[in-house]
């Protein structure tokens, strides 16, 4: 019943609050760059700023820092997963 | 795993076994995310120019408000979390109210953006919809679908925090059983994730 026994960490109020004013900070630099240089940096931003946020939501918010290798893999596994398959999509598409 | 007999332990739990089950829970919604991701990206290399004009009529302030409310009800469960680990049931119940709050709130945003476009007569077969070339009405296929997807997603988080909130009310979540709390609060990021990702792909399309 009880989890005596096993370690639990305890994420720091201080630690969320400096994530969530990244993740602000980010998305206003995303919107900012999005408009502002829309032509040459929308697709590199899109491309960079977006996966850094999605990060710190599981790194931080979801605990995924603080866990075990076999998960943090599991999570990896997935993500490569996903971006084989977008990745060969698009290998077709460019080809046609 | 335990060894100890089952009558030492009537209501063991497996901490790390309810968890991973609630991650495995979550790749599956990753994949089918991501599914929606790769439509988007294959008909927006086909129809730049579309997704281009269909992105310019969205309203990026309701966008962006959006991405405001949720990345706050993330952090007000993360805080939720480990107020409750900490003992201090209190702050975990007013976090998850105002996570419940701000999950209502993101859906009005998300009626009164509807509703905008609906006036428009943009909607599956709407007039105005049935005027516009080709790669728009993808986009604002795949505007409503992903959208609405995960609106649901949001209307399945408020139903999921609410009975959490009931559980914290009631004791059935305590600072050393405290699992339900978590993965309630890995499904809400999770959704806050899938949005982090809508926004650029829709709202800063343009």
């Amino acid at each position: 019943m009880e989890y005596a026994e096993e370690h639990h960490h305890i994420i720091p109020y201080r630690t969320l609050a400096k994530v969530w004013l990244l993740l602000l900070f980010l998305t206003a630099t995303l919107v900012f760059v999005s408009t502002a240089y829309h032509d040459i940096l929308s697709v590199p931003a899109l491309l960079t700023i977006t996966p850094l946020k999605a990060g710190l939501v599981f790194f931080y918010f979801m605990h995924l820092k603080y866990e075990k290798p076999f998960l943090k893999g599991l999570v990896l596994l997935v993500l490569v997963v996903l971006i084989v398959f977008i990745g060969l999509t698009f290998a077709d598409i460019a080809n046609r | 795993m335990s060894t100890v007999p089952a009558c030492a332990h009537p209501a063991h739990k497996d901490y790390e076994g309810a968890k991973l089950g609630m991650w495995l829970f979550l790749f599956t919604e990753i994949l089918l995310f991501g599914g929606l991701f790769l439509l988007y990206s294959a008909y927006r290399a086909r129809y730049p120019l579309d997704f281009h004009t269909g992105g310019q009529h969205l309203d990026t302030f309701i966008g962006v408000a959006n991405t405001v409310i949720l990345l706050t009800s993330s952090l007000t469960v993360a805080v939720a979390i480990s107020a409750m680990q900490k003992g201090n049931r209190k702050l975990t119940m007013v976090c998850l109210g105002i996570t419940i709050v701000f999950a209502l709130a993101f859906l009005v945003n998300k009626y009164v953006e509807w509703m905008g476009e609906i006036r428009r007569g943009i909607y599956p077969n709407g007039p105005a919809l049935l005027t516009l070339p080709d790669g728009e009405k993808i986009f604002y296929g795949l505007y409503y679908s992903m959208t609405g997807l995960h609106g649901l997603h949001v209307l399945g988080g408020v139903i999921a925090l609410s009975i959490t909130l009931d559980f914290v009310r009631r004791e059935k979540i305590t600072s050393t059983d405290f699992n339900k709390l978590e993965n309630v609060g890995l499904y809400w990021h999770l959704v806050d994730v899938i949005w982090i990702f809508l926004l650029p792909l829709l709202y800063l399309a343009a």
